[in-house]
């Protein structure tokens, strides 16, 4: 007698294959992408007066008091832009990455209740974070093109050119840094939970060891490697460079970014798979 | 009918205790046994998952080496006591944590329901969340929508659609959390649970609907209530667990009378502990154990049909002679309102005198209690009114919504049931 081979739509077993992705049931799961990036959007400033002008009033804000301390006190450097500009760029797109990473770096400690019941691919929820602050970057890229083009038209200093077209690869490089990196402290901090006090103000540190609020041009050049190492420094320095004019543009590091960002997101894929099966068990 | 599920070997281990700084020595030293090729050490210590004893290890399997197969078109219904393991086997099965040993197979989608409105966004009106949830429960944009009118109206908020869920009664988005899962097209639905919400209107329409699901034979439910009564009406196979194993599989109604006359905990024996706070006693006596029976003798029972009678059984420790007492039962809600009153004024008006010893009192009570969950009310007073002692909710009892005939099963709007207070106080000495 023949046995007969029985055909399963679903097998569950212990462990995870190491690299499995499973992008079919991603795909299913798209809808669900879109929802949460729907629900992330539209719930931030409900109940609130001012609404989405919130998404304008902090990097306003930020880029006053940083002109105020660091330009008017402190005097940095801003290599001849103006500086509201000068630091307007920086915090825009600084803050993409920073919220892509923060944001997903709590994804199992935050969505644990929602995890405990039902299942979908997890990874649907770090993706549809880094889009819905796609989105945010986009309302706050507005605010940065109204004042560039006010200083772009004033003002003699500002020299845009052809590596402006760069710039969807840049935020692309951004975001998968950020998602990288936030998955990968995201599965580390299921169980002990040390590096999430780390988070906050590492982002914080972070940003000062990046060209920012300061060129890199400022930096003396046995000092700059250690910038370099930076994989944001590539990024935000091509940004300047490619909108502003000034800065600096390297082919090479900012090869290096994508490259590094490219590992981080794998290492990220890799430990979030593993710690996913059994992270309901430790959270 | 082919099987749908085939569950092989699922064992799975828990850690008790907290997770803190010493958690990482045990931590590296499994990872460094699994290293070497070696048996994780703290596997071997596990024990059994028997929460009223104190065990020695810190590891636990909640569940152990389950086997079973679920056919296309059953409706098996998993019951067992708090923390047998029914909720870890679901969560197994539903993908939200992986076993510790053994696999899984499944044909066709699977959905699980351990949770009605999981994800609803507080912020996000009815509208938005039906989209919402019924994306995180794994359906597409395009079939929530073609379903979206049906699903309003079986939840019953069309007026209140477009209002934040915040703003909604904690029963309606309950309802609206089971009407989107209701109109789930998975394959096999894992149910918990969920019925043991809402009022009693939506239980019969939910169960209404489950039975809907089912009916066609293409659809497999499984489904972990403490209710017996919505697990005989629904299900077609039943499985108890025990201590996170399976004690018994197959016929439901045999499942469930397994469970009801099973060994119960120290807890469910009726035993009242001599310590226990006292409102009122005046340490001339004591009620040691009270125990329900049915009428045909089968001891410590906490489930009873419609319209069967029961025997109360009491245990009396006389400590000083008694010349003039009063036993009186009562039954009541759990919430405290007493429905039935007898005491042994019947037997003797003057009160019955009782030395120092043991005595054995019973009393048969043949009132048709609506179904529900009730509870035992014990007094012993002398004739002018002191107590002696006074015990509330000392035993806790349900009333199934089925009946011994199955003619006589518990109907809304046409049943009733009814106070009766001709029972007789039996007390002999022991």
């Amino acid at each position: 007698m023949s046995e007969q081979i029985e055909k399963w739509d679903l097998e569950i077993h212990p462990k995870n294959s190491l690299l499995k992705l499973n992008l079919s049931e991603m795909w299913h799961h798209r809808d669900l992408v879109l929802m949460f990036v729907k629900r992330d959007f539209s719930t931030v400033y409900k109940q609130t007066i001012l609404g989405p002008l919130w998404f304008f009033i902090q990097p306003i804000l930020t880029t006053l008091m940083f002109s105020v301390v660091f330009g008017s006190i402190a005097k940095l450097p801003t290599d001849g832009i103006p500086q509201v500009l000068f630091y307007l760029s920086g915090i825009t797109i600084w803050n993409y990455f920073s919220d892509c990473l923060i944001s997903t770096s709590d994804t199992f400690i935050k969505n644990s209740n929602i995890f405990g019941k039902v299942y979908f691919p997890r990874l649907v929820v770090p993706i549809s974070v880094v889009i819905s602050n796609l989105m945010k970057l986009g309302v706050q890229m507005s605010l940065f093109l109204v004042v560039y083009f006010y200083y772009l038209i004033t003002s003699d200093k500002i020299h845009p050119n052809s590596i402006l077209f760069l710039f969807p690869l840049l935020i692309v490089v951004m975001g998968i840094m950020g998602l990288g990196s936030g998955l990968i402290i995201s599965a580390l901090t299921t169980k002990y939970r040390d590096l999430r006090f780390l988070i906050t103000f590492g982002v914080q540190l972070l940003m000062y060891a990046t060209p920012v609020i300061y060129p890199l041009s400022s930096i003396t050049s046995q000092k700059r490697w250690i910038m370099e190492l930076n994989p944001m420094t590539a990024v935000i320095e091509t940004f300047k460079y490619g909108f502003l004019g000034k800065g600096t543009f390297s082919v090479m590091s900012l090869v290096i970014s994508a490259v590094v960002s490219i590992l981080l997101l794998l290492i990220g894929v890799f430990i979030f798979n593993k710690v996913e099966k059994k992270f309901m068990d430790i959270v | 009918m082919s099987t749908v599920i085939k569950v092989e070997n699922i064992s799975k281990l828990y850690r008790l205790g907290e997770i803190g700084t010493g958690t990482l020595a045990r931590d590296i030293n499994s990872w460094w046994a699994g290293f070497r090729g070696k048996e994780d050490p703290n596997k071997k210590i596990a024990e059994k998952n028997d929460r009223s004893k104190k065990g020695n290890s810190e590891y636990v399997w909640s569940l152990k080496d389950i086997n079973f197969e679920v056919k296309q078109g059953e409706i098996l219904g998993i019951i067992g006591k708090n923390g047998a393991g029914k909720s870890t086997l679901l969560k197994v099965l539903s993908r939200i944590t992986s076993p510790t040993t053994g696999s899984i197979k499944a044909k066709g989608r699977i959905a699980s329901l351990l949770e009605v409105g999981t994800g609803f966004h507080p912020d996000l009106t009815g509208r938005d969340n039906i989209y919402l949830n019924g994306a995180i429960l794994g359906m597409r944009k395009a079939e929530i929508k073609q379903k979206f009118d049906e699903i309003v109206d079986f939840a019953g908020i069309a007026r209140y659609v477009d209002t934040p869920v915040k703003r909604y009664s904690s029963g309606m988005s309950v309802r609206l959390g089971f009407a989107v899962a209701a109109y789930l097209e998975a394959e096999i639905l894992i149910v918990d649970e969920v019925l043991a919400v809402g009022d009693v209107e939506f239980q019969s329409k939910a169960i209404g609907k489950m039975q809907d699901i089912s009916s066609d034979g293409r659809r497999t439910v499984l489904f972990v209530s403490h209710n017996m009564s919505a697990v005989k009406s629904l299900c077609t196979k039943g499985m108890l667990i025990k201590q996170g194993m399976v004690e018994y599989m197959g016929d439901v109604s045999a499942t469930i009378d397994r469970y009801l006359t099973g060994d119960n905990d120290m807890a469910d024996t009726g035993i009242i502990p001599v310590n226990l706070p006292r409102q009122y006693w005046t340490g001339e006596a004591r009620f040691l154990k009270v125990t329900l029976s049915d009428t045909l003798g089968s001891e410590k029972k906490i489930d009873f049909y419609y319209r069967s009678s029961f025997v109360v059984n009491i245990e009396l420790e006389v400590l000083r002679d008694i010349q003039d007492a009063i036993v009186s039962i009562m039954v009541g809600t759990i919430d405290g309102v007493k429905i039935l009153y007898v005491d042994s004024t019947k037997e003797s008006a003057k009160g019955l005198v009782l030395k120092e010893g043991k005595y054995h009192i019973s009393a048969e009570i043949n009132t048709h209690l609506l179904p529900g969950t009730y509870s035992i009310y014990l007094g012993l007073n002398h004739t002018d009114g002191r107590t002696i002692e006074w015990l509330e909710r000392v035993y806790d009892f349900s009333v199934l919504k089925s009946s011994v005939e199955s003619d006589e099963h518990y109907r809304w709007r046409e049943s009733y049931g009814f106070v009766l207070n001709d029972s007789l106080i039996e007390i002999s000495e022991k």
